[in-house]
């Protein structure tokens, strides 16, 4: 048996108030406040789809199972770089083994539903445990109504045939180039079509064929699916397919719009994974992702989805929440105002590519030093242990840190450097099982924040390099 | 076997030139205004001098690389002459190249010269910049406030000082500072400050506020260094000589090895133990007359009045509020505005230092001037406390 062996997923703590998008637009579009209701989800400064993808990957598999996974499929719309796999580094960052197969998807909010069917192809191709990441961090207009539905966030779903907790039934897919919106290379926002044409011409008429050959493909009745994944920015359009399917309006599954909002390409596996969370074993799973044309995929839960659970999950992570109803800083985090950051901000500090890969280890994998003659765990890994009563040189090994948790040691908040976000919160972290490290906090709670506060590690963005137009990535500590 | 540099070095002469915003002038008028005083202290001339060392730290915004500044300059006749950059310690850097050159008897007469231009940044504080290509990879994007103030976390946490206290010590630490420098005519900031101006100033990184932090200048300042034997024949009888010149410099272990605590400076520890047995002092607190401490930060001096063997550990706190190193104090500390005050153009700042403490022995320090100081000690730091360089020197007459 082929499927889900574990799933996962990530949304960004900030829930930016829908009532500020609102209220800052509504000078100019007040019909805007009709979609004001609720929250969505945004990207701290340093988050972007691919450290999304790295913290959804890791809610699903733990560190000792990745070393079991051989191909990593990474959907989104909105990768960082668009010619440097990204997969690769969101493998490296999980620690993936050097042979698992990496590839990048895109260009379609169906991208994921297709990493997905690749994950099982490769399952069935001989693979024993593959992975499928959707994650998205959307630019937006500001004041547009895809600002007031989107959200940012990452979900991931395990594919092998060892202790399946949902089994994979079968898949079909319509292609057809039905354009509801669109973003060409090199232009920054998506260019969208009218919403009730989108919904007769396109939901209406494409979903349907989807669903009805996989039905039939799979020999399934239309009354035997229990959950029906459909998302969409509209709010109505997933019940007036389900009806015109023949599905009951019950199983049409919550889209979290007012929570998180429409999360892009990384959508259908986030709800996929929200309803695994609670689907009893029996139950079948329609998951569909809609985009020029039309994914479907089957899947049945077995005795095993009430146990294997992911560590946070979407229900985990919506509760993990901080509201956000500064406008303002929205703009700023999505780089959609030209915002004084100050003469600090102008350091060039360029990342070299060959220095960059020398440290690769430490920098995407944040693996250390543990010296094999005294055990000390060390930060950075160097050919000295750093231990005084040891000293031996040449004895380190690789130590994976990036799961370890830990506690402040020493902290400060900083108002006078450069920093995305100020103040710049930085300091020692102690590991709970040994070594320490100065580094960046982020997703700080400025009122709870102290010595001791326990935190956990998070794959960040460190800097933007403007001149160049490089990001660089980096571990940063989180109170958990 | 080795006998350390005490009595070996005597200081012919120093000078140090007006700290500040010098909007007016560039390095090289700094570094002549410093020269022409200490040349002119030391009475010799420019030619005796038979070598140089010369400290600048930041050269992004300063007198760019080498020693090549310093000696067109002054226009030095062709001697050599040495660029060294340890942090802030560079200026005490400068002068102990100069000293174990003098004391080896490779050459008689030598000059230790720092200076740093800082203020052509366009804003306040230190340049922001790289901290080397590795390094970038992963160090926080501290400040130096930021870096110091972790000093802070730490000694709260291992001593049990709420941070009212804490805020209200560092506080009284700046105002001290103040009231010095605003009798010293050379220092950068000359105004008396009160202790609630202090708590309730912006907060630069928690918990440092503006006045916990130094100023930051343009400067230089320099010194004459000879043998005891040269001195004399020279005239000078009874000059200032250096009892103690030393470094420390963290490996590693502060930053990655959980046996420190982030409360203290051991470098600084290891040096003033050093220096104390290079210098045969036994109690600091009851022989060091008075000294001149790297208060980058006011956290910073009331650390290191402990990492001294000033204060005894943890009591540091309450020494500040009872006064004990204010200029009517057991040890005074900083009675020249320090760092906070007289400014810290990074280079300059170690033979700053020098400069007071040599003013002071020899009862030239007007109207700040102590009673009868016997040994004086300057200290710097240059780094982060998880990774610095600490310099120790103790001075008095030979």
């Amino acid at each position: 048996m082929i499927g889900i062996t574990a799933y996962g997923a990530y949304i960004p703590r900030l829930r930016l108030q829908r009532d500020a998008i609102g209220q800052a637009n509504a000078w100019f579009d007040a019909s805007l406040a009709s979609l004001a209701r609720g929250e969505r989800s945004m990207c701290n400064w340093d988050e972007d789809a691919l450290t999304m993808a790295v913290e959804a990957a890791r809610d699903a598999v733990d560190a000792a199972a990745r070393a079991d996974v051989d191909a990593l499929f990474l959907a989104s719309t909105t990768h960082p770089f668009l010619d440097r796999q990204n997969s690769v580094i969101v493998s490296e960052a999980l620690n993936l083994p050097q042979s698992a197969r990496t590839l990048d998807t895109g260009g379609s909010q169906r991208a994921a539903t297709g990493a997905l069917q690749c994950a099982i192809d490769a399952v069935r191709g001989g693979c024993d445990s593959t992975l499928a990441v959707g994650s998205e961090h959307r630019r937006t207009r500001t004041g547009s109504r895809l600002e007031m539905l989107s959200g940012d966030a990452a979900a991931a779903v395990v594919i092998g045939s060892d202790r399946v907790l949902a089994e994979f039934v079968d898949a079909h897919s319509v292609a057809c180039d039905f354009v509801d919106h669109f973003r060409m290379d090199g232009v920054a926002f998506d260019y969208d079509w009218e919403e009730r044409w989108v919904r007769d011409e396109g939901f209406m008429k494409l979903v349907p064929p989807a669903v009805v050959g996989l039905l039939e493909k799979a020999g399934v009745t239309i009354d035997e699916i229990d959950h029906f994944i459909l998302p969409s920015l509209q709010a109505r359009v997933p019940a007036a397919v389900a009806k015109h399917l023949g599905l009951a309006p019950e199983t049409v599954v919550d889209d979290l719009a007012d929570r998180c909002g429409q999360t892009g390409v990384a959508h259908p596996l986030l709800l996929l994974a929200h309803t695994l969370e609670r689907a009893a074993p029996g139950e079948r799973i329609l998951v569909t992702g809609f985009g020029q044309g039309c994914d479907a995929l089957l899947f049945r839960a077995t005795e095993a989805v009430t146990s294997v659970r992911p560590k946070l999950g979407v229900s985990g992570w919506l509760e993990r929440r901080v509201p956000e109803s500064n406008y303002a800083r929205f703009q700023a985090f999505n780089d959609l105002v030209e915002r004084e950051y100050g003469k600090r901000a102008e350091a060039d500090m360029p990342t070299p590519m060959s220095a960059l890969f020398r440290n690769r280890k430490m920098v995407n994998s944040f693996l250390v030093g543990r010296c094999t003659k005294c055990g000390t765990v060390q930060f950075p890994k160097a050919v000295y242990c750093v231990n005084p009563e040891c000293g031996a040189a040449d004895t380190q090994a690789d130590h994976p840190m990036a799961d370890e948790t830990g506690k402040v040691k020493t902290w400060t908040a900083d108002r006078l450097t450069f920093d995305m976000s100020p103040p710049a919160y930085f300091g020692m972290v102690e590991f709970d099982a040994g070594g320490r490290a100065m580094m960046d906090f982020t997703d700080v709670e400025p009122e709870s924040f102290d010595v001791g506060t326990p935190v956990a590690i998070r794959f960040r963005i460190k800097q933007f390099d403007k001149h160049r137009g490089f990001r660089r990535y980096f571990w940063k500590a989180s109170p958990t | 076997m080795a006998t350390g540099i005490k009595d070996k070095v005597v200081i012919l002469g120093m000078g140090c030139s007006k700290f500040g915003e010098r909007w007016d002038a560039e390095p090289a008028q700094l570094m002549a205004e410093a020269f022409e005083e200490c040349l002119a202290d030391a009475g010799i001339s420019k030619n005796e001098i038979e070598a140089a060392w010369f400290a600048s730290a930041i050269d992004s915004v300063n007198v760019g690389p080498s020693a090549l500044p310093l000696s067109m300059a002054l226009r030095l006749p062709n001697i050599p002459v040495t660029r060294v950059e340890n942090m802030c310690a560079s200026g005490t850097e400068a002068l102990r190249g100069a000293a174990y050159a003098v004391a080896s008897g490779a050459v008689d007469i030598a000059l230790a010269l720092g200076c740093e231009k800082l203020k052509d940044t366009g804003y306040g504080g230190l340049p922001q910049r790289t901290r080397g290509v590795t390094n970038d990879m992963h160090y926080p994007n501290l400040s130096a406030p930021g870096s110091f103030a972790q000093l802070a976390a730490g000694y709260r946490a291992a001593h049990g000082v709420n941070k009212t206290d804490l805020k209200r010590a560092m506080a009284h630490v700046s105002v001290k500072s103040h009231a010095n420098g605003a009798k010293n005519p050379k220092a950068h900031l000359r105004r008396e400050i009160s202790e609630d101006q202090a708590i309730n100033a912006p907060m630069i990184a928690e918990p440092i506020g503006l006045y916990d932090c130094c100023g930051v200048s343009d400067g230089a300042a320099c010194a004459i260094v000879t043998r005891p034997e040269i001195a004399r024949s020279l005239g000078r009888e009874n000059p200032v000589a250096i009892k103690a010149l030393q470094v420390s410099v963290s490996n590693g272990t502060e930053v990655g090895h959980n046996s420190w605590d982030g409360s203290h400076l051991l470098t600084t520890r290891i040096a003033a133990q050093r220096a104390y047995e290079e210098a045969g002092v036994k109690n600091p607190r009851e022989e060091i007359s008075l000294t001149e401490v790297h208060d980058c930060f006011s956290i910073t001096e009331l650390v290191t009045m402990e990492d001294l063997g000033i204060a005894p550990e943890g009591r540091a706190v309450h020494e500040v509020l009872d006064g004990s190193f204010d200029a009517d104090g057991k040890v005074p500390c900083q009675i020249d505005g320090g760092l906070k005050c007289f400014g810290h153009p990074i280079g300059a700042s170690g033979l700053r230092m020098m400069y007071e403490l040599y003013l002071q022995i020899q009862h030239r320090a007007g109207d700040r001037q102590l009673g009868d100081p016997v040994l004086g000690l300057s200290h710097n730091l240059g780094g982060f406390p998880s990774q610095n360089v600490a310099s120790v020197a103790i001075v008095g007459l030979l």
